[in-house]
């Protein structure tokens, strides 16, 4: 039991490190700033493009100013000097009907838009970790 | 380390799975759709986990209005001990997991086999391993039913047939929350009579009631295909001869979402009244569809 109790505190312990983590433009700079940030943008573009299961949500969706909301979405998320002026994930959802499965699909080609890019693994996770709750608003 | 029936075992289990990937392959809903490694490993009871601790996660890569098969296969080859597992499971719709495995524990000093079947059923109640806020919290039954009850009857079990755990799981992975690097954390209770995992019957002279232990898993994930971690499992003390708590060190490797392989450093502790049983534990798990 007291080793049960030492791996919980190690745990909890670890867990406290990662709140400490450090101030958020921090993370935008290290990311590679807007220069990463479009270049990653245009990989996830073209990925989604490619896709057989993803490309049909994105049939209607104009490109260019995708590609600018969603800019501006990740710059903004990452502590950067920008502000989201998009739609609500929720609106810009509605009615899709998107699965788990569709949801998670995307996620892999953003995991491979910033493979592309050369983002570093510790940076994809910690972008990763910063998107993770918009699921919620975005499947039904 | 590794023996030629070990390599046989994987061998066999191999030429299954590129079998059943044929069939699989054909069905048109099959379980595809979770992240890489988060169907996490099979734990030595077939149930989803973890090596040796059952995890809140299912065993398949199947996400909502999906269904995937596992099969997977274990060794614990300690110094007077070898304990193979080997069994199957299913998952539907990232909800409810169906799992049997057959165990066949070796006493080497004796040249005996205990053999022991578990029926294993979890569902998810809440939450998603990557994306809830709190963890993924699954309820899970292991229906064990001993097979070879001499050597427990021998020993002082109150039952040498059958027994059933049920236990409470509670899995996260906090994305980037290890400097950049992904952690994740299991603790997992367990209400339970079984001797040595059941291996040695259920209830004794000491204890003849059910007992709540803990167990805990705590992983890092270094790449997306490579894991990590240690393991701690509680055991209950039931029998007039001691049994210790158990643990490990692994690492994984997830090369997709087809297979993934553990290699582990287990320590048994004490196993019917053979002290300090330390060794190598080796498993891998195919996903068919």
């Amino acid at each position: 039991m007291v080793k049960v109790i030492l791996i919980l505190t190690i745990v909890a312990s670890l867990c406290g490190c990662a709140h400490q983590a450090k101030n958020n433009s921090d993370l935008y700079q290290k990311f590679g700033g807007m220069e990463k940030i479009e270049q990653m943008t245009d990989f996830f573009i073209e990925e989604i493009s490619f896709d057989n299961r993803i490309y049909p949500f994105f049939a209607e969706t104009k490109i260019e100013r995708f590609r600018e909301k969603f800019i501006e979405q990740i710059c903004a998320e990452l502590g950067g000097p920008c502000q989201y002026s998009g739609d609500s994930m929720k609106d810009s959802h509605a009615g899709m009907d998107i699965r788990e499965r569709d949801f998670n699909r995307l996620v892999e080609l953003l995991i491979v838009a910033m493979e592309r890019a050369n983002i570093s693994y510790p940076l994809q996770n910690q972008l990763l970790n910063k998107l993770a709750p918009m699921r919620e608003q975005i499947l039904p | 380390m590794v023996r030629s029936h070990l390599t046989r075992q994987a061998v066999t289990l191999l030429a299954f799975l590129l079998g059943s990937s044929v069939i699989g392959s054909s069905l048109c809903m099959a379980g595809d759709g979770k992240l890489l490694a988060t169907a996490g490993l099979t734990q030595l009871e077939g149930s989803g986990g973890g090596g040796i601790v059952p995890w809140a996660t299912l065993s398949g890569y199947d996400t909502e209005d999906e269904t995937a098969a596992s099969a997977f296969f274990a060794e614990v080859d300690v110094d007077d001990y070898r304990l193979q597992s080997k069994g199957v499971a299913l998952s539907w719709n990232d909800r409810v997991e169906l799992s049997f495995a057959r165990q066949r524990f070796t006493l080497k000093t004796l040249s005996a086999d205990i053999h022991q079947n578990i029926v294993a059923l979890k569902t998810r109640l809440y939450g998603d391993v990557i994306y809830s806020r709190g963890p993924q919290v699954s309820l899970g039954i292991q229906h064990k039913k001993l097979l070879d009850g001499d050597i427990a009857k021998a020993l002082g079990a109150e039952n040498n047939q059958s027994g059933n755990d049920l236990y409470l799981a509670a899995t996260k992975v906090q994305l980037g929350a290890l400097s950049g690097y992904n952690l994740v954390w299991n603790i997992t209770a367990r209400a339970t009579q079984a001797n040595q995992t059941g291996l040695l019957g259920y209830g004794g002279e000491n204890n003849k009631n059910y007992q709540l232990v803990f167990e805990g898993s705590a992983g890092i994930l270094l790449s997306p295909s490579l894991a990590v971690g240690i393991e701690y499992r509680q055991k209950p003390d039931n029998l007039n001869i001691e049994e210790q708590d158990w643990q490990d060190v692994f690492i994984t490797y997830i090369p997709d979402k087809r297979v993934n392989f553990t290699l582990a450093y287990a320590d048994l502790g004490d196993v019917a009244a053979a002290g300090k049983q330390q060794g190598v534990y080796l498993s891998m798990t195919g996903y068919i569809w």
